[in-house]
Order: C-alpha cells, then sequence, then structure tokens
C-alpha cells in the first residue's frame, strides 16, 4: 500500500521537477557571460561562502541547493530519472558507488581531476567505483572513545587503549546508584548501529563478505560482556548516536562512542570536561581500523559538457589542502590531507584522535561496492540478536549471515 | 453498416421522418454525455489506483534498483524477487508480528471502542466535551505521537518508568526488549485506534431506535440481556464495518512503528509494512519492497472484498 502511493509520489515529482527544469534551464546563462553551477547537498547556508570562495577561483556563478539529509538519496533518484541533476552533487561517502553504479555521475579523470596526493588512501577507496574516481571528500570522520575526564580523575584512570582495560574501566566507573554507566554507544537497528560496531568489528579482522568468523564472534562477545557486566545500558539498541552523546552530557555515561561532529554539542555544555582518544584494540599489537566518514563532491551526467567540465574544476577546488582546511574550520571535520590534518590537530587538540583514526579508517564500500547496504543490515541485525539475548554472539552472526548476499 | 440501416430505415419508414436516425443520435449523445460525466472517475482511478497498482505488480517482477531510475532500464527476473522475500529468514517472524499486531490492536481497539460508546451513550452532563477530548490521538500529526511515546517508554528517563518507580517497580524495557516492544507498539497503535472505534460505533448506537429498548424492559430484558438481544443485533453492520476497515487500515501500519522501534530491538517489532520500506527506501532493493507490499495488498484485498460483501448484504436487507 505504501509502496504504491510512492510511486505515484515519485511519478508526480518527476513530472513536476521536470518542468521546473524546463523553466530553470532558460535561464541558466547569466550576468557578465558566466556559467551558473548548481550544488546540492545537505549542510546548511555556513557552506555557501566556501562555495563562493571556489566560484571565484573557478570563475562562475555558484547556486547552493541544501537538502533535508534524509531527502538526499530519494531527492537525487527523482533529478536522475527526470534528467535534472544539478552540477555539483554531494553525496556520503558510502552512497557514491551506489549511485556511479547508476551511471548517474561523470569520471571526474574525464575533466583531468584527481584526489590531491596528500589524502589518506581511505578517501580514494570511498569515491572509487570500478576502478574510476567519481568523487573526493576534501573532508573526512570517523568516530574514537570520549571520556568524561572528571570521572577517570576521580576513579584514579588512564583512558583505556586495549578492550581489557575499556572493559575494566567501564566496571570500576559504573554506579548504579547514580545511573551512571561505565560506557555507551550506539547499537540501533540503522546503519549508525553498524557504523559504531565496525571499529571493534574490522580491528579484529571481521570482513563484510562473510561475517561469521571467529574474529568477528569475538568482537560482538566483547561488546556483549560489556552489557553484561552492567557497564552499558541495554538500552543502547535504540539509541542513535545523538542519544549516546546525549547520555554522556547528562552526565550518565563516563566514556562514549562519537564523532567531531558533537563537539560543538559537548562545547556548549557547562562544566562538561572531556577528551578522546583513538577506540581501544584487542591485543596492543593491532591497529584500529575505524570506518571513513565524510561527503564526496561529485560531477553528475548532466549533459552539458561546458558546465561539467567547469564543476569538474570546481571539484578540485574544494579538494585543494587550502579549501579542505576552511572547511575543516566549518564542519569541524578533518581535512583529508594528512600533513593539512597534523597542522589542525596542533591548533584544534580536541580532534587529535580523530585525525590519528581516519590515518587507517576504511571506507565502507571499498569491499562490496553497491552491495554495502546489504551487509550493513546484517551487521547491526546480528548486534541486535546477540544484545537483546535472542542468540549467542556466534549464532546470530551466523543467522546474519544467511541474508546476507 | 449504420448508415446502411438508417437508409433503410428513411426507404420504409417515410412515415416517421428521421425518428430511428435521430432517435440513435440522441442516444448516442446521451450515452456520451454519460461517458463524460464518468470520464473524470475513470481518469483519477486509472491514473491514482489502476497505474501505482500495476506498476507495483511489474517492479516486483523487476530486477529494479536505483540504476533503473537513470538508465530506465529493469531487467525482468521472474518470481525470484518473491523467492527471495519467503526465503529470507525474517520473513516468519515478519508474518507472525503482522498477524499478532493486527489482531492485538483490533480486539484491544474494539473493545475499548465499544466499551467507551456505551459509556457515552448515557449522555451526561460534559460528555460531549470528553467525547471530543477522546478525538485528540486521532487529531495529533503520527510523527509527533510516535515521538512522545518514544520519550514516554523510554527506560532509564522515560515518563511512564518514572511514573512506575513511584511504586517501587523496576523500570520496565518496553522498547528495548523484543517480547514486550511488540507489546508497547500495539498497546500505542491501540491508543491510536480507540477514537475510531468509539466514533464510528457511538454513531451505531444512536441509530439503535429507543422505543425497542422501552419494549424489552417491559419484558424484563435490562442491562446485560438488552445488550446481547437489542444493542448487538442492531449494530452488528457497523461493527462489520469497524473491524474490516480496522484490519486494513492496521495492515499498513509504518509511521508509528518506524517512530517507535524502526521495526526492531532485532526484527521484533517488523511487520510486513515496516519491511516493504525497509527493503524499498533503505536498501534501495525496489523489487524486493514491491513484492513485500503486494503480498500485503492481497491481504488488504481480502478483507476489503469482505466489507464490500457486508455493505452489500446490508442494503439487501
Amino acid at each position: 500500500m505504501k509502496k504504491s502511493r510512492m510511486t505515484v509520489v515519485v511519478a508526480g515529482a518527476a513530472v513536476f521537477s521536470l518542468a521546473l527544469g524546463a523553466c530553470s534551464s532558460g535561464s541558466v546563462s547569466s550576468s557578465g557571460g558566466k556559467q551558473n553551477l548548481t550544488v546540492e547537498d545537505y549542510y546548511t547556508k555556513t557552506y555557501d561562502p566556501i562555495y563562493q570562495d571556489c566560484a571565484t577561483q573557478v570563475g562562475v556563478n555558484v547556486n547552493p541547493v541544501h537538502v533535508a539529509g534524509a531527502a538526499l538519496i530519494a531527492k537525487v533518484l527523482q533529478q536522475a530519472s527526470s534528467k535534472t541533476l544539478p552540477d555539483v552533487l554531494m553525496l556520503d561517502n558510502p552512497d557514491v558507488q551506489q549511485i556511479a553504479q547508476t551511471g548517474a555521475l561523470a569520471p571526474l579523470s574525464d575533466f583531468g581531476v584527481t584526489a590531491p596526493a596528500g589524502d589518506v588512501p581511505a578517501v580514494v577507496q570511498a569515491g572509487t567505483y570500478q576502478g574510476k574516481l567519481y568523487g573526493i571528500a576534501p573532508v573526512i570522520n570517523s568516530i574514537a572513545l570520549y571520556y568524561n575526564v572528571d570521572m577517570l580523575n576521580a576513579a584514579g584512570l588512564t583512558p583505556p587503549t586495549t578492550w581489557d582495560e575499556l572493559r575494566a574501566d567501564a566496571k570500576s566507573l559504573t554506579d548504579p546508584s547514580k545511573g551512571v554507566y561505565g560506557f555507551a554507544m550506539s547499537n540501533i537497528n540503522t546503519y549508525e548501529g553498524t557504523w559504531q560496531f565496525l571499529p571493534f568489528f574490522w580491528t579484529n579482522g571481521g570482513d563484510e563478505k562473510n561475517i561469521s568468523t571467529p574474529g568477528a564472534v569475538q568482537a560482538l562477545q566483547f561488546v556483549l560482556d560489556l552489557q553484561n557486566d552492567g557497564s552499558m545500558s541495554k538500552s543502547s539498541v535504540t539509541w542513535a548516536q545523538s542519544d549516546v552523546n546525549n547520555q554522556f552530557i547528562a552526565g550518565k555515561a563516563a566514556m562514549m562512542i562519537n564523532g567531531p561532529w558533537q563537539l560543538p554539542a559537548l562545547n556548549a555544555t557547562k562544566g562538561l570536561h572531556f577528551a578522546s582518544v583513538p577506540i581501544p584494540v584487542r591485543t596492543s599489537s593491532q591497529k584500529v581500523v575505524a570506518p571513513l566518514g565524510g561527503e564526496t563532491f561529485n560531477v553528475p551526467q548532466t549533459g552539458d559538457k561546458t558546465k561539467m567540465a567547469l564543476a569538474g574544476k570546481f571539484v578540485a577546488c574544494l579538494n585543494t589542502p587550502a579549501m579542505q582546511l576552511k572547511i575543516a574550520k566549518v564542519s569541524g571535520n578533518v581535512p583529508a590531507d594528512e600533513a593539512t590534518a597534523a597542522t589542525w590537530a596542533q591548533s584544534h587538540p580536541q580532534v587529535k584522535s580523530f585525525v590519528e583514526t581516519v590515518k587507517t579508517a576504511r571506507s565502507r564500500t571499498a569491499e562490496l561496492g553497491p552491495k554495502w547496504p546489504t551487509a550493513a543490515t546484517a551487521i547491526y541485525t546480528a548486534v541486535q540478536l546477540a544484545l537483546t539475548g535472542k542468540a549467542t554472539p556466534a549464532a546470530a552472526l551466523q543467522q546474519a549471515q544467511a541474508s546476507n548476499h | 453498416m449504420a448508415a446502411v440501416q438508417a437508409d433503410g430505415a428513411r426507404g420504409t419508414g417515410r412515415a416517421t421522418p428521421g425518428t430511428a436516425d435521430s432517435r440513435r443520435r440522441r442516444r448516442y449523445s446521451r450515452d456520451l454525455t454519460g461517458w463524460l460525466f464518468v470520464a473524470p472517475a475513470i481518469v483519477f482511478v486509472f491514473l491514482f489506483f489502476g497505474y501505482p497498482i500495476i506498476k507495483n505488480l511489474t517492479m516486483s517482477l523487476q530486477d529494479y534498483t536505483t540504476t533503473t531510475f537513470f538508465t530506465g532500464f529493469a531487467p525482468w527476473v521472474g518470481f525470484s524477487n518473491y523467492a527471495a522475500i519467503v526465503t529470507d529468514p525474517i520473513f516468519i517472524t515478519t508474518v507472525a508480528n503482522t498477524a499478532l499486531f493486527t489482531i492485538g490492536s483490533i480486539v484491544f481497539q474494539f473493545a475499548f471502542g465499544l466499551g467507551l460508546a456505551l459509556f457515552f451513550k448515557r449522555n451526561f452532563p460534559l460528555s460531549g466535551f470528553l467525547r471530543s477530548l477522546l478525538l485528540l490521538p486521532w487529531l495529533l500529526p503520527l510523527i509527533a505521537s510516535a515521538a512522545v511515546w518514544k520519550w514516554i517508554l523510554d527506560q532509564g528517563s522515560g515518563a511512564l518508568n518514572q511514573f512506575l518507580g513511584i511504586f517501587g517497580i523496576a523500570p520496565v524495557p518496553w522498547l528495548v526488549n523484543p517480547t514486550v516492544a511488540l507489546i508497547s507498539v500495539i498497546g500505542v497503535n491501540i491508543w491510536l485506534g480507540i477514537p475510531f472505534n468509539t466514533t464510528i460505533l457511538y454513531s451505531g448506537l444512536q441509530a439503535v431506535p429507543e422505543q425497542l429498548y422501552e419494549a424489552a424492559s417491559l419484558d424484563g430484558a435490562v442491562g446485560w440481556k438488552a445488550f446481547w438481544h437489542i444493542t448487538w443485533p442492531s449494530i452488528r453492520s457497523v461493527v462489520g464495518v469497524v473491524v474490516v476497515l480496522g484490519v486494513v487500515y492496521t495492515l499498513k501500519v509504518v509511521d508509528i512503528i518506524l517512530g517507535l522501534t524502526g521495526g526492531g530491538p532485532a526484527n521484533s517489532t517488523q511487520t510486513l509494512a515496516t519491511w516493504a520500506y525497509q527493503k524499498s527506501f533503505v536498501q534501495f532493493l525496489f523489487g524486493q519492497g514491491a513484492a513485500v507490499s503486494n503480498l500485503l495488498i492481497v491481504v488488504s484485498l481480502a478483507f476489503a472484498l469482505a466489507y464490500l460483501y457486508m455493505t452489500r448484504r446490508e442494503v439487501d436487507e
């Protein structure tokens, strides 16, 4: 029922946007003979000065369109079917391959654009589909372990670096009488839950092609142990990352897994002293492998060769280390260029753990490409089965693997 | 053919000049006028009901992906989408959840609705005001209701657990425990459905002639007996309508479940409707999503036919 209604909506919207497209295409060439580039993203007006900056450098006029985050992909699909794609399109990095597969994006090599040489390897991984680069992310992020400095000091603890330390610290930081849990993370039944479990899963050798391996079982068992110890609330299966952040801000969690986009909210909380370290690993010989976050800029196939070439230049401009730094200042994310990121971390110690983490981060679509959503669904399903006690970690992963193909 | 006949008619029947011809023309124009009156309805039905359903059927037989949006090409794959759905490990869970959700919701919505309708039939002071208050859940946007309920049912800081805590009851994992979560979601849906049931049943009760009760009371039928022998038979057709429409409305519930649990934890509140949504708009498996919603359409259709049958019988009576 829902479906059929949706088809009408999509069809209707397609007709409508066709009509709009027809209107706007007439007024495209504009003041001073400069071309107009439409940039579509899910950011806010804070990005407009950055776009303006690059527009001046490339010699075009820019028209930013900000869409609500959840609606972006639906809108892109509509635009793809009605051939009204914007000139420059921002996409969340795990969606790039999915959209590139449709043929709606142009390879950046068509315009002689490559990723900056200093960018961390995961950026190229995330933007590449079948050997061709379709999108580059100027700024990136990942997740790390935040901790409440006052609580750790009171307990005489230093930030954990291994799973054993994390487990022990979480246990001693837990205080049921005050409703304080030692540790919090999001294990919700969405891709956010998958994203948060990945550092444990990947670092310990887990792989999305076959999620039912001993390393994966160990990782899931570890998260379950945290819950069984009473160090992590059973509610984590319903918490989004923003809920986890609220628990931490309210002083109900001494440590949490979260990203740099929470920094503004954390800094705005009076009396909260916090810091972060990379997510602990099982044995000290392991190097943390966390998922790469961040949005890439892409050039859709609009059919207008002149504008597509300009759009390519525009994307290249956004990704220059100088612009990366500007965008980092607006977004709180990490510049993709390693050297720039190192400089950035020196003046902004709060992002240091993220700068460290993204160096070895992995792109979610690196292995499965457009098939990632199926694996991501299987992974959060396994986590949920284990944490709700419906199956043991081994059985949960095995069960979820059955629908991972 | 028509021209030959018309000529023939003209040749033989000069006495009634042009009668057959003009009669026929009149009939044509009458038919045409009729069709013109019906045309908007036909166009509407085909455009907004026929087309989406046919599109949904064809989509379920195709490998319809994000690529299709750009290329317009979706290869035919026969029934493999249906096969993928039926063999999926959570298919059985989903069907069972849909059945439990629908039956649980309908039974309690109806019981509460009927109880309240009978209660308000007594017309006591302020009953009109209270009755309108009862419509409140119906007037709130579903997403808003879901968000508020999610907050009320939160295990750690939710209003309900805080309240129960006063009586020394340990926090209940309303949306966290798989079994309790399904009950919670059904509970919220019951709350949502009560106004509909009360309103329709109340209007049904209004239509029962008062004399029947007066006559029956002379024969000693009061209270429960009066309900069973007068009220129930009189509102039987209304009851049928309420239940059948209730089932159809409940089967397709998506928003309240997505708002409360998103189908979780561990798929314990996943129904066919939310699963179809998940397949199509989260995993972008449009073909499989269409297959799931077609299953749902078939079930709904069965109840819709039952509804038509019941209302027709009502007319016959």
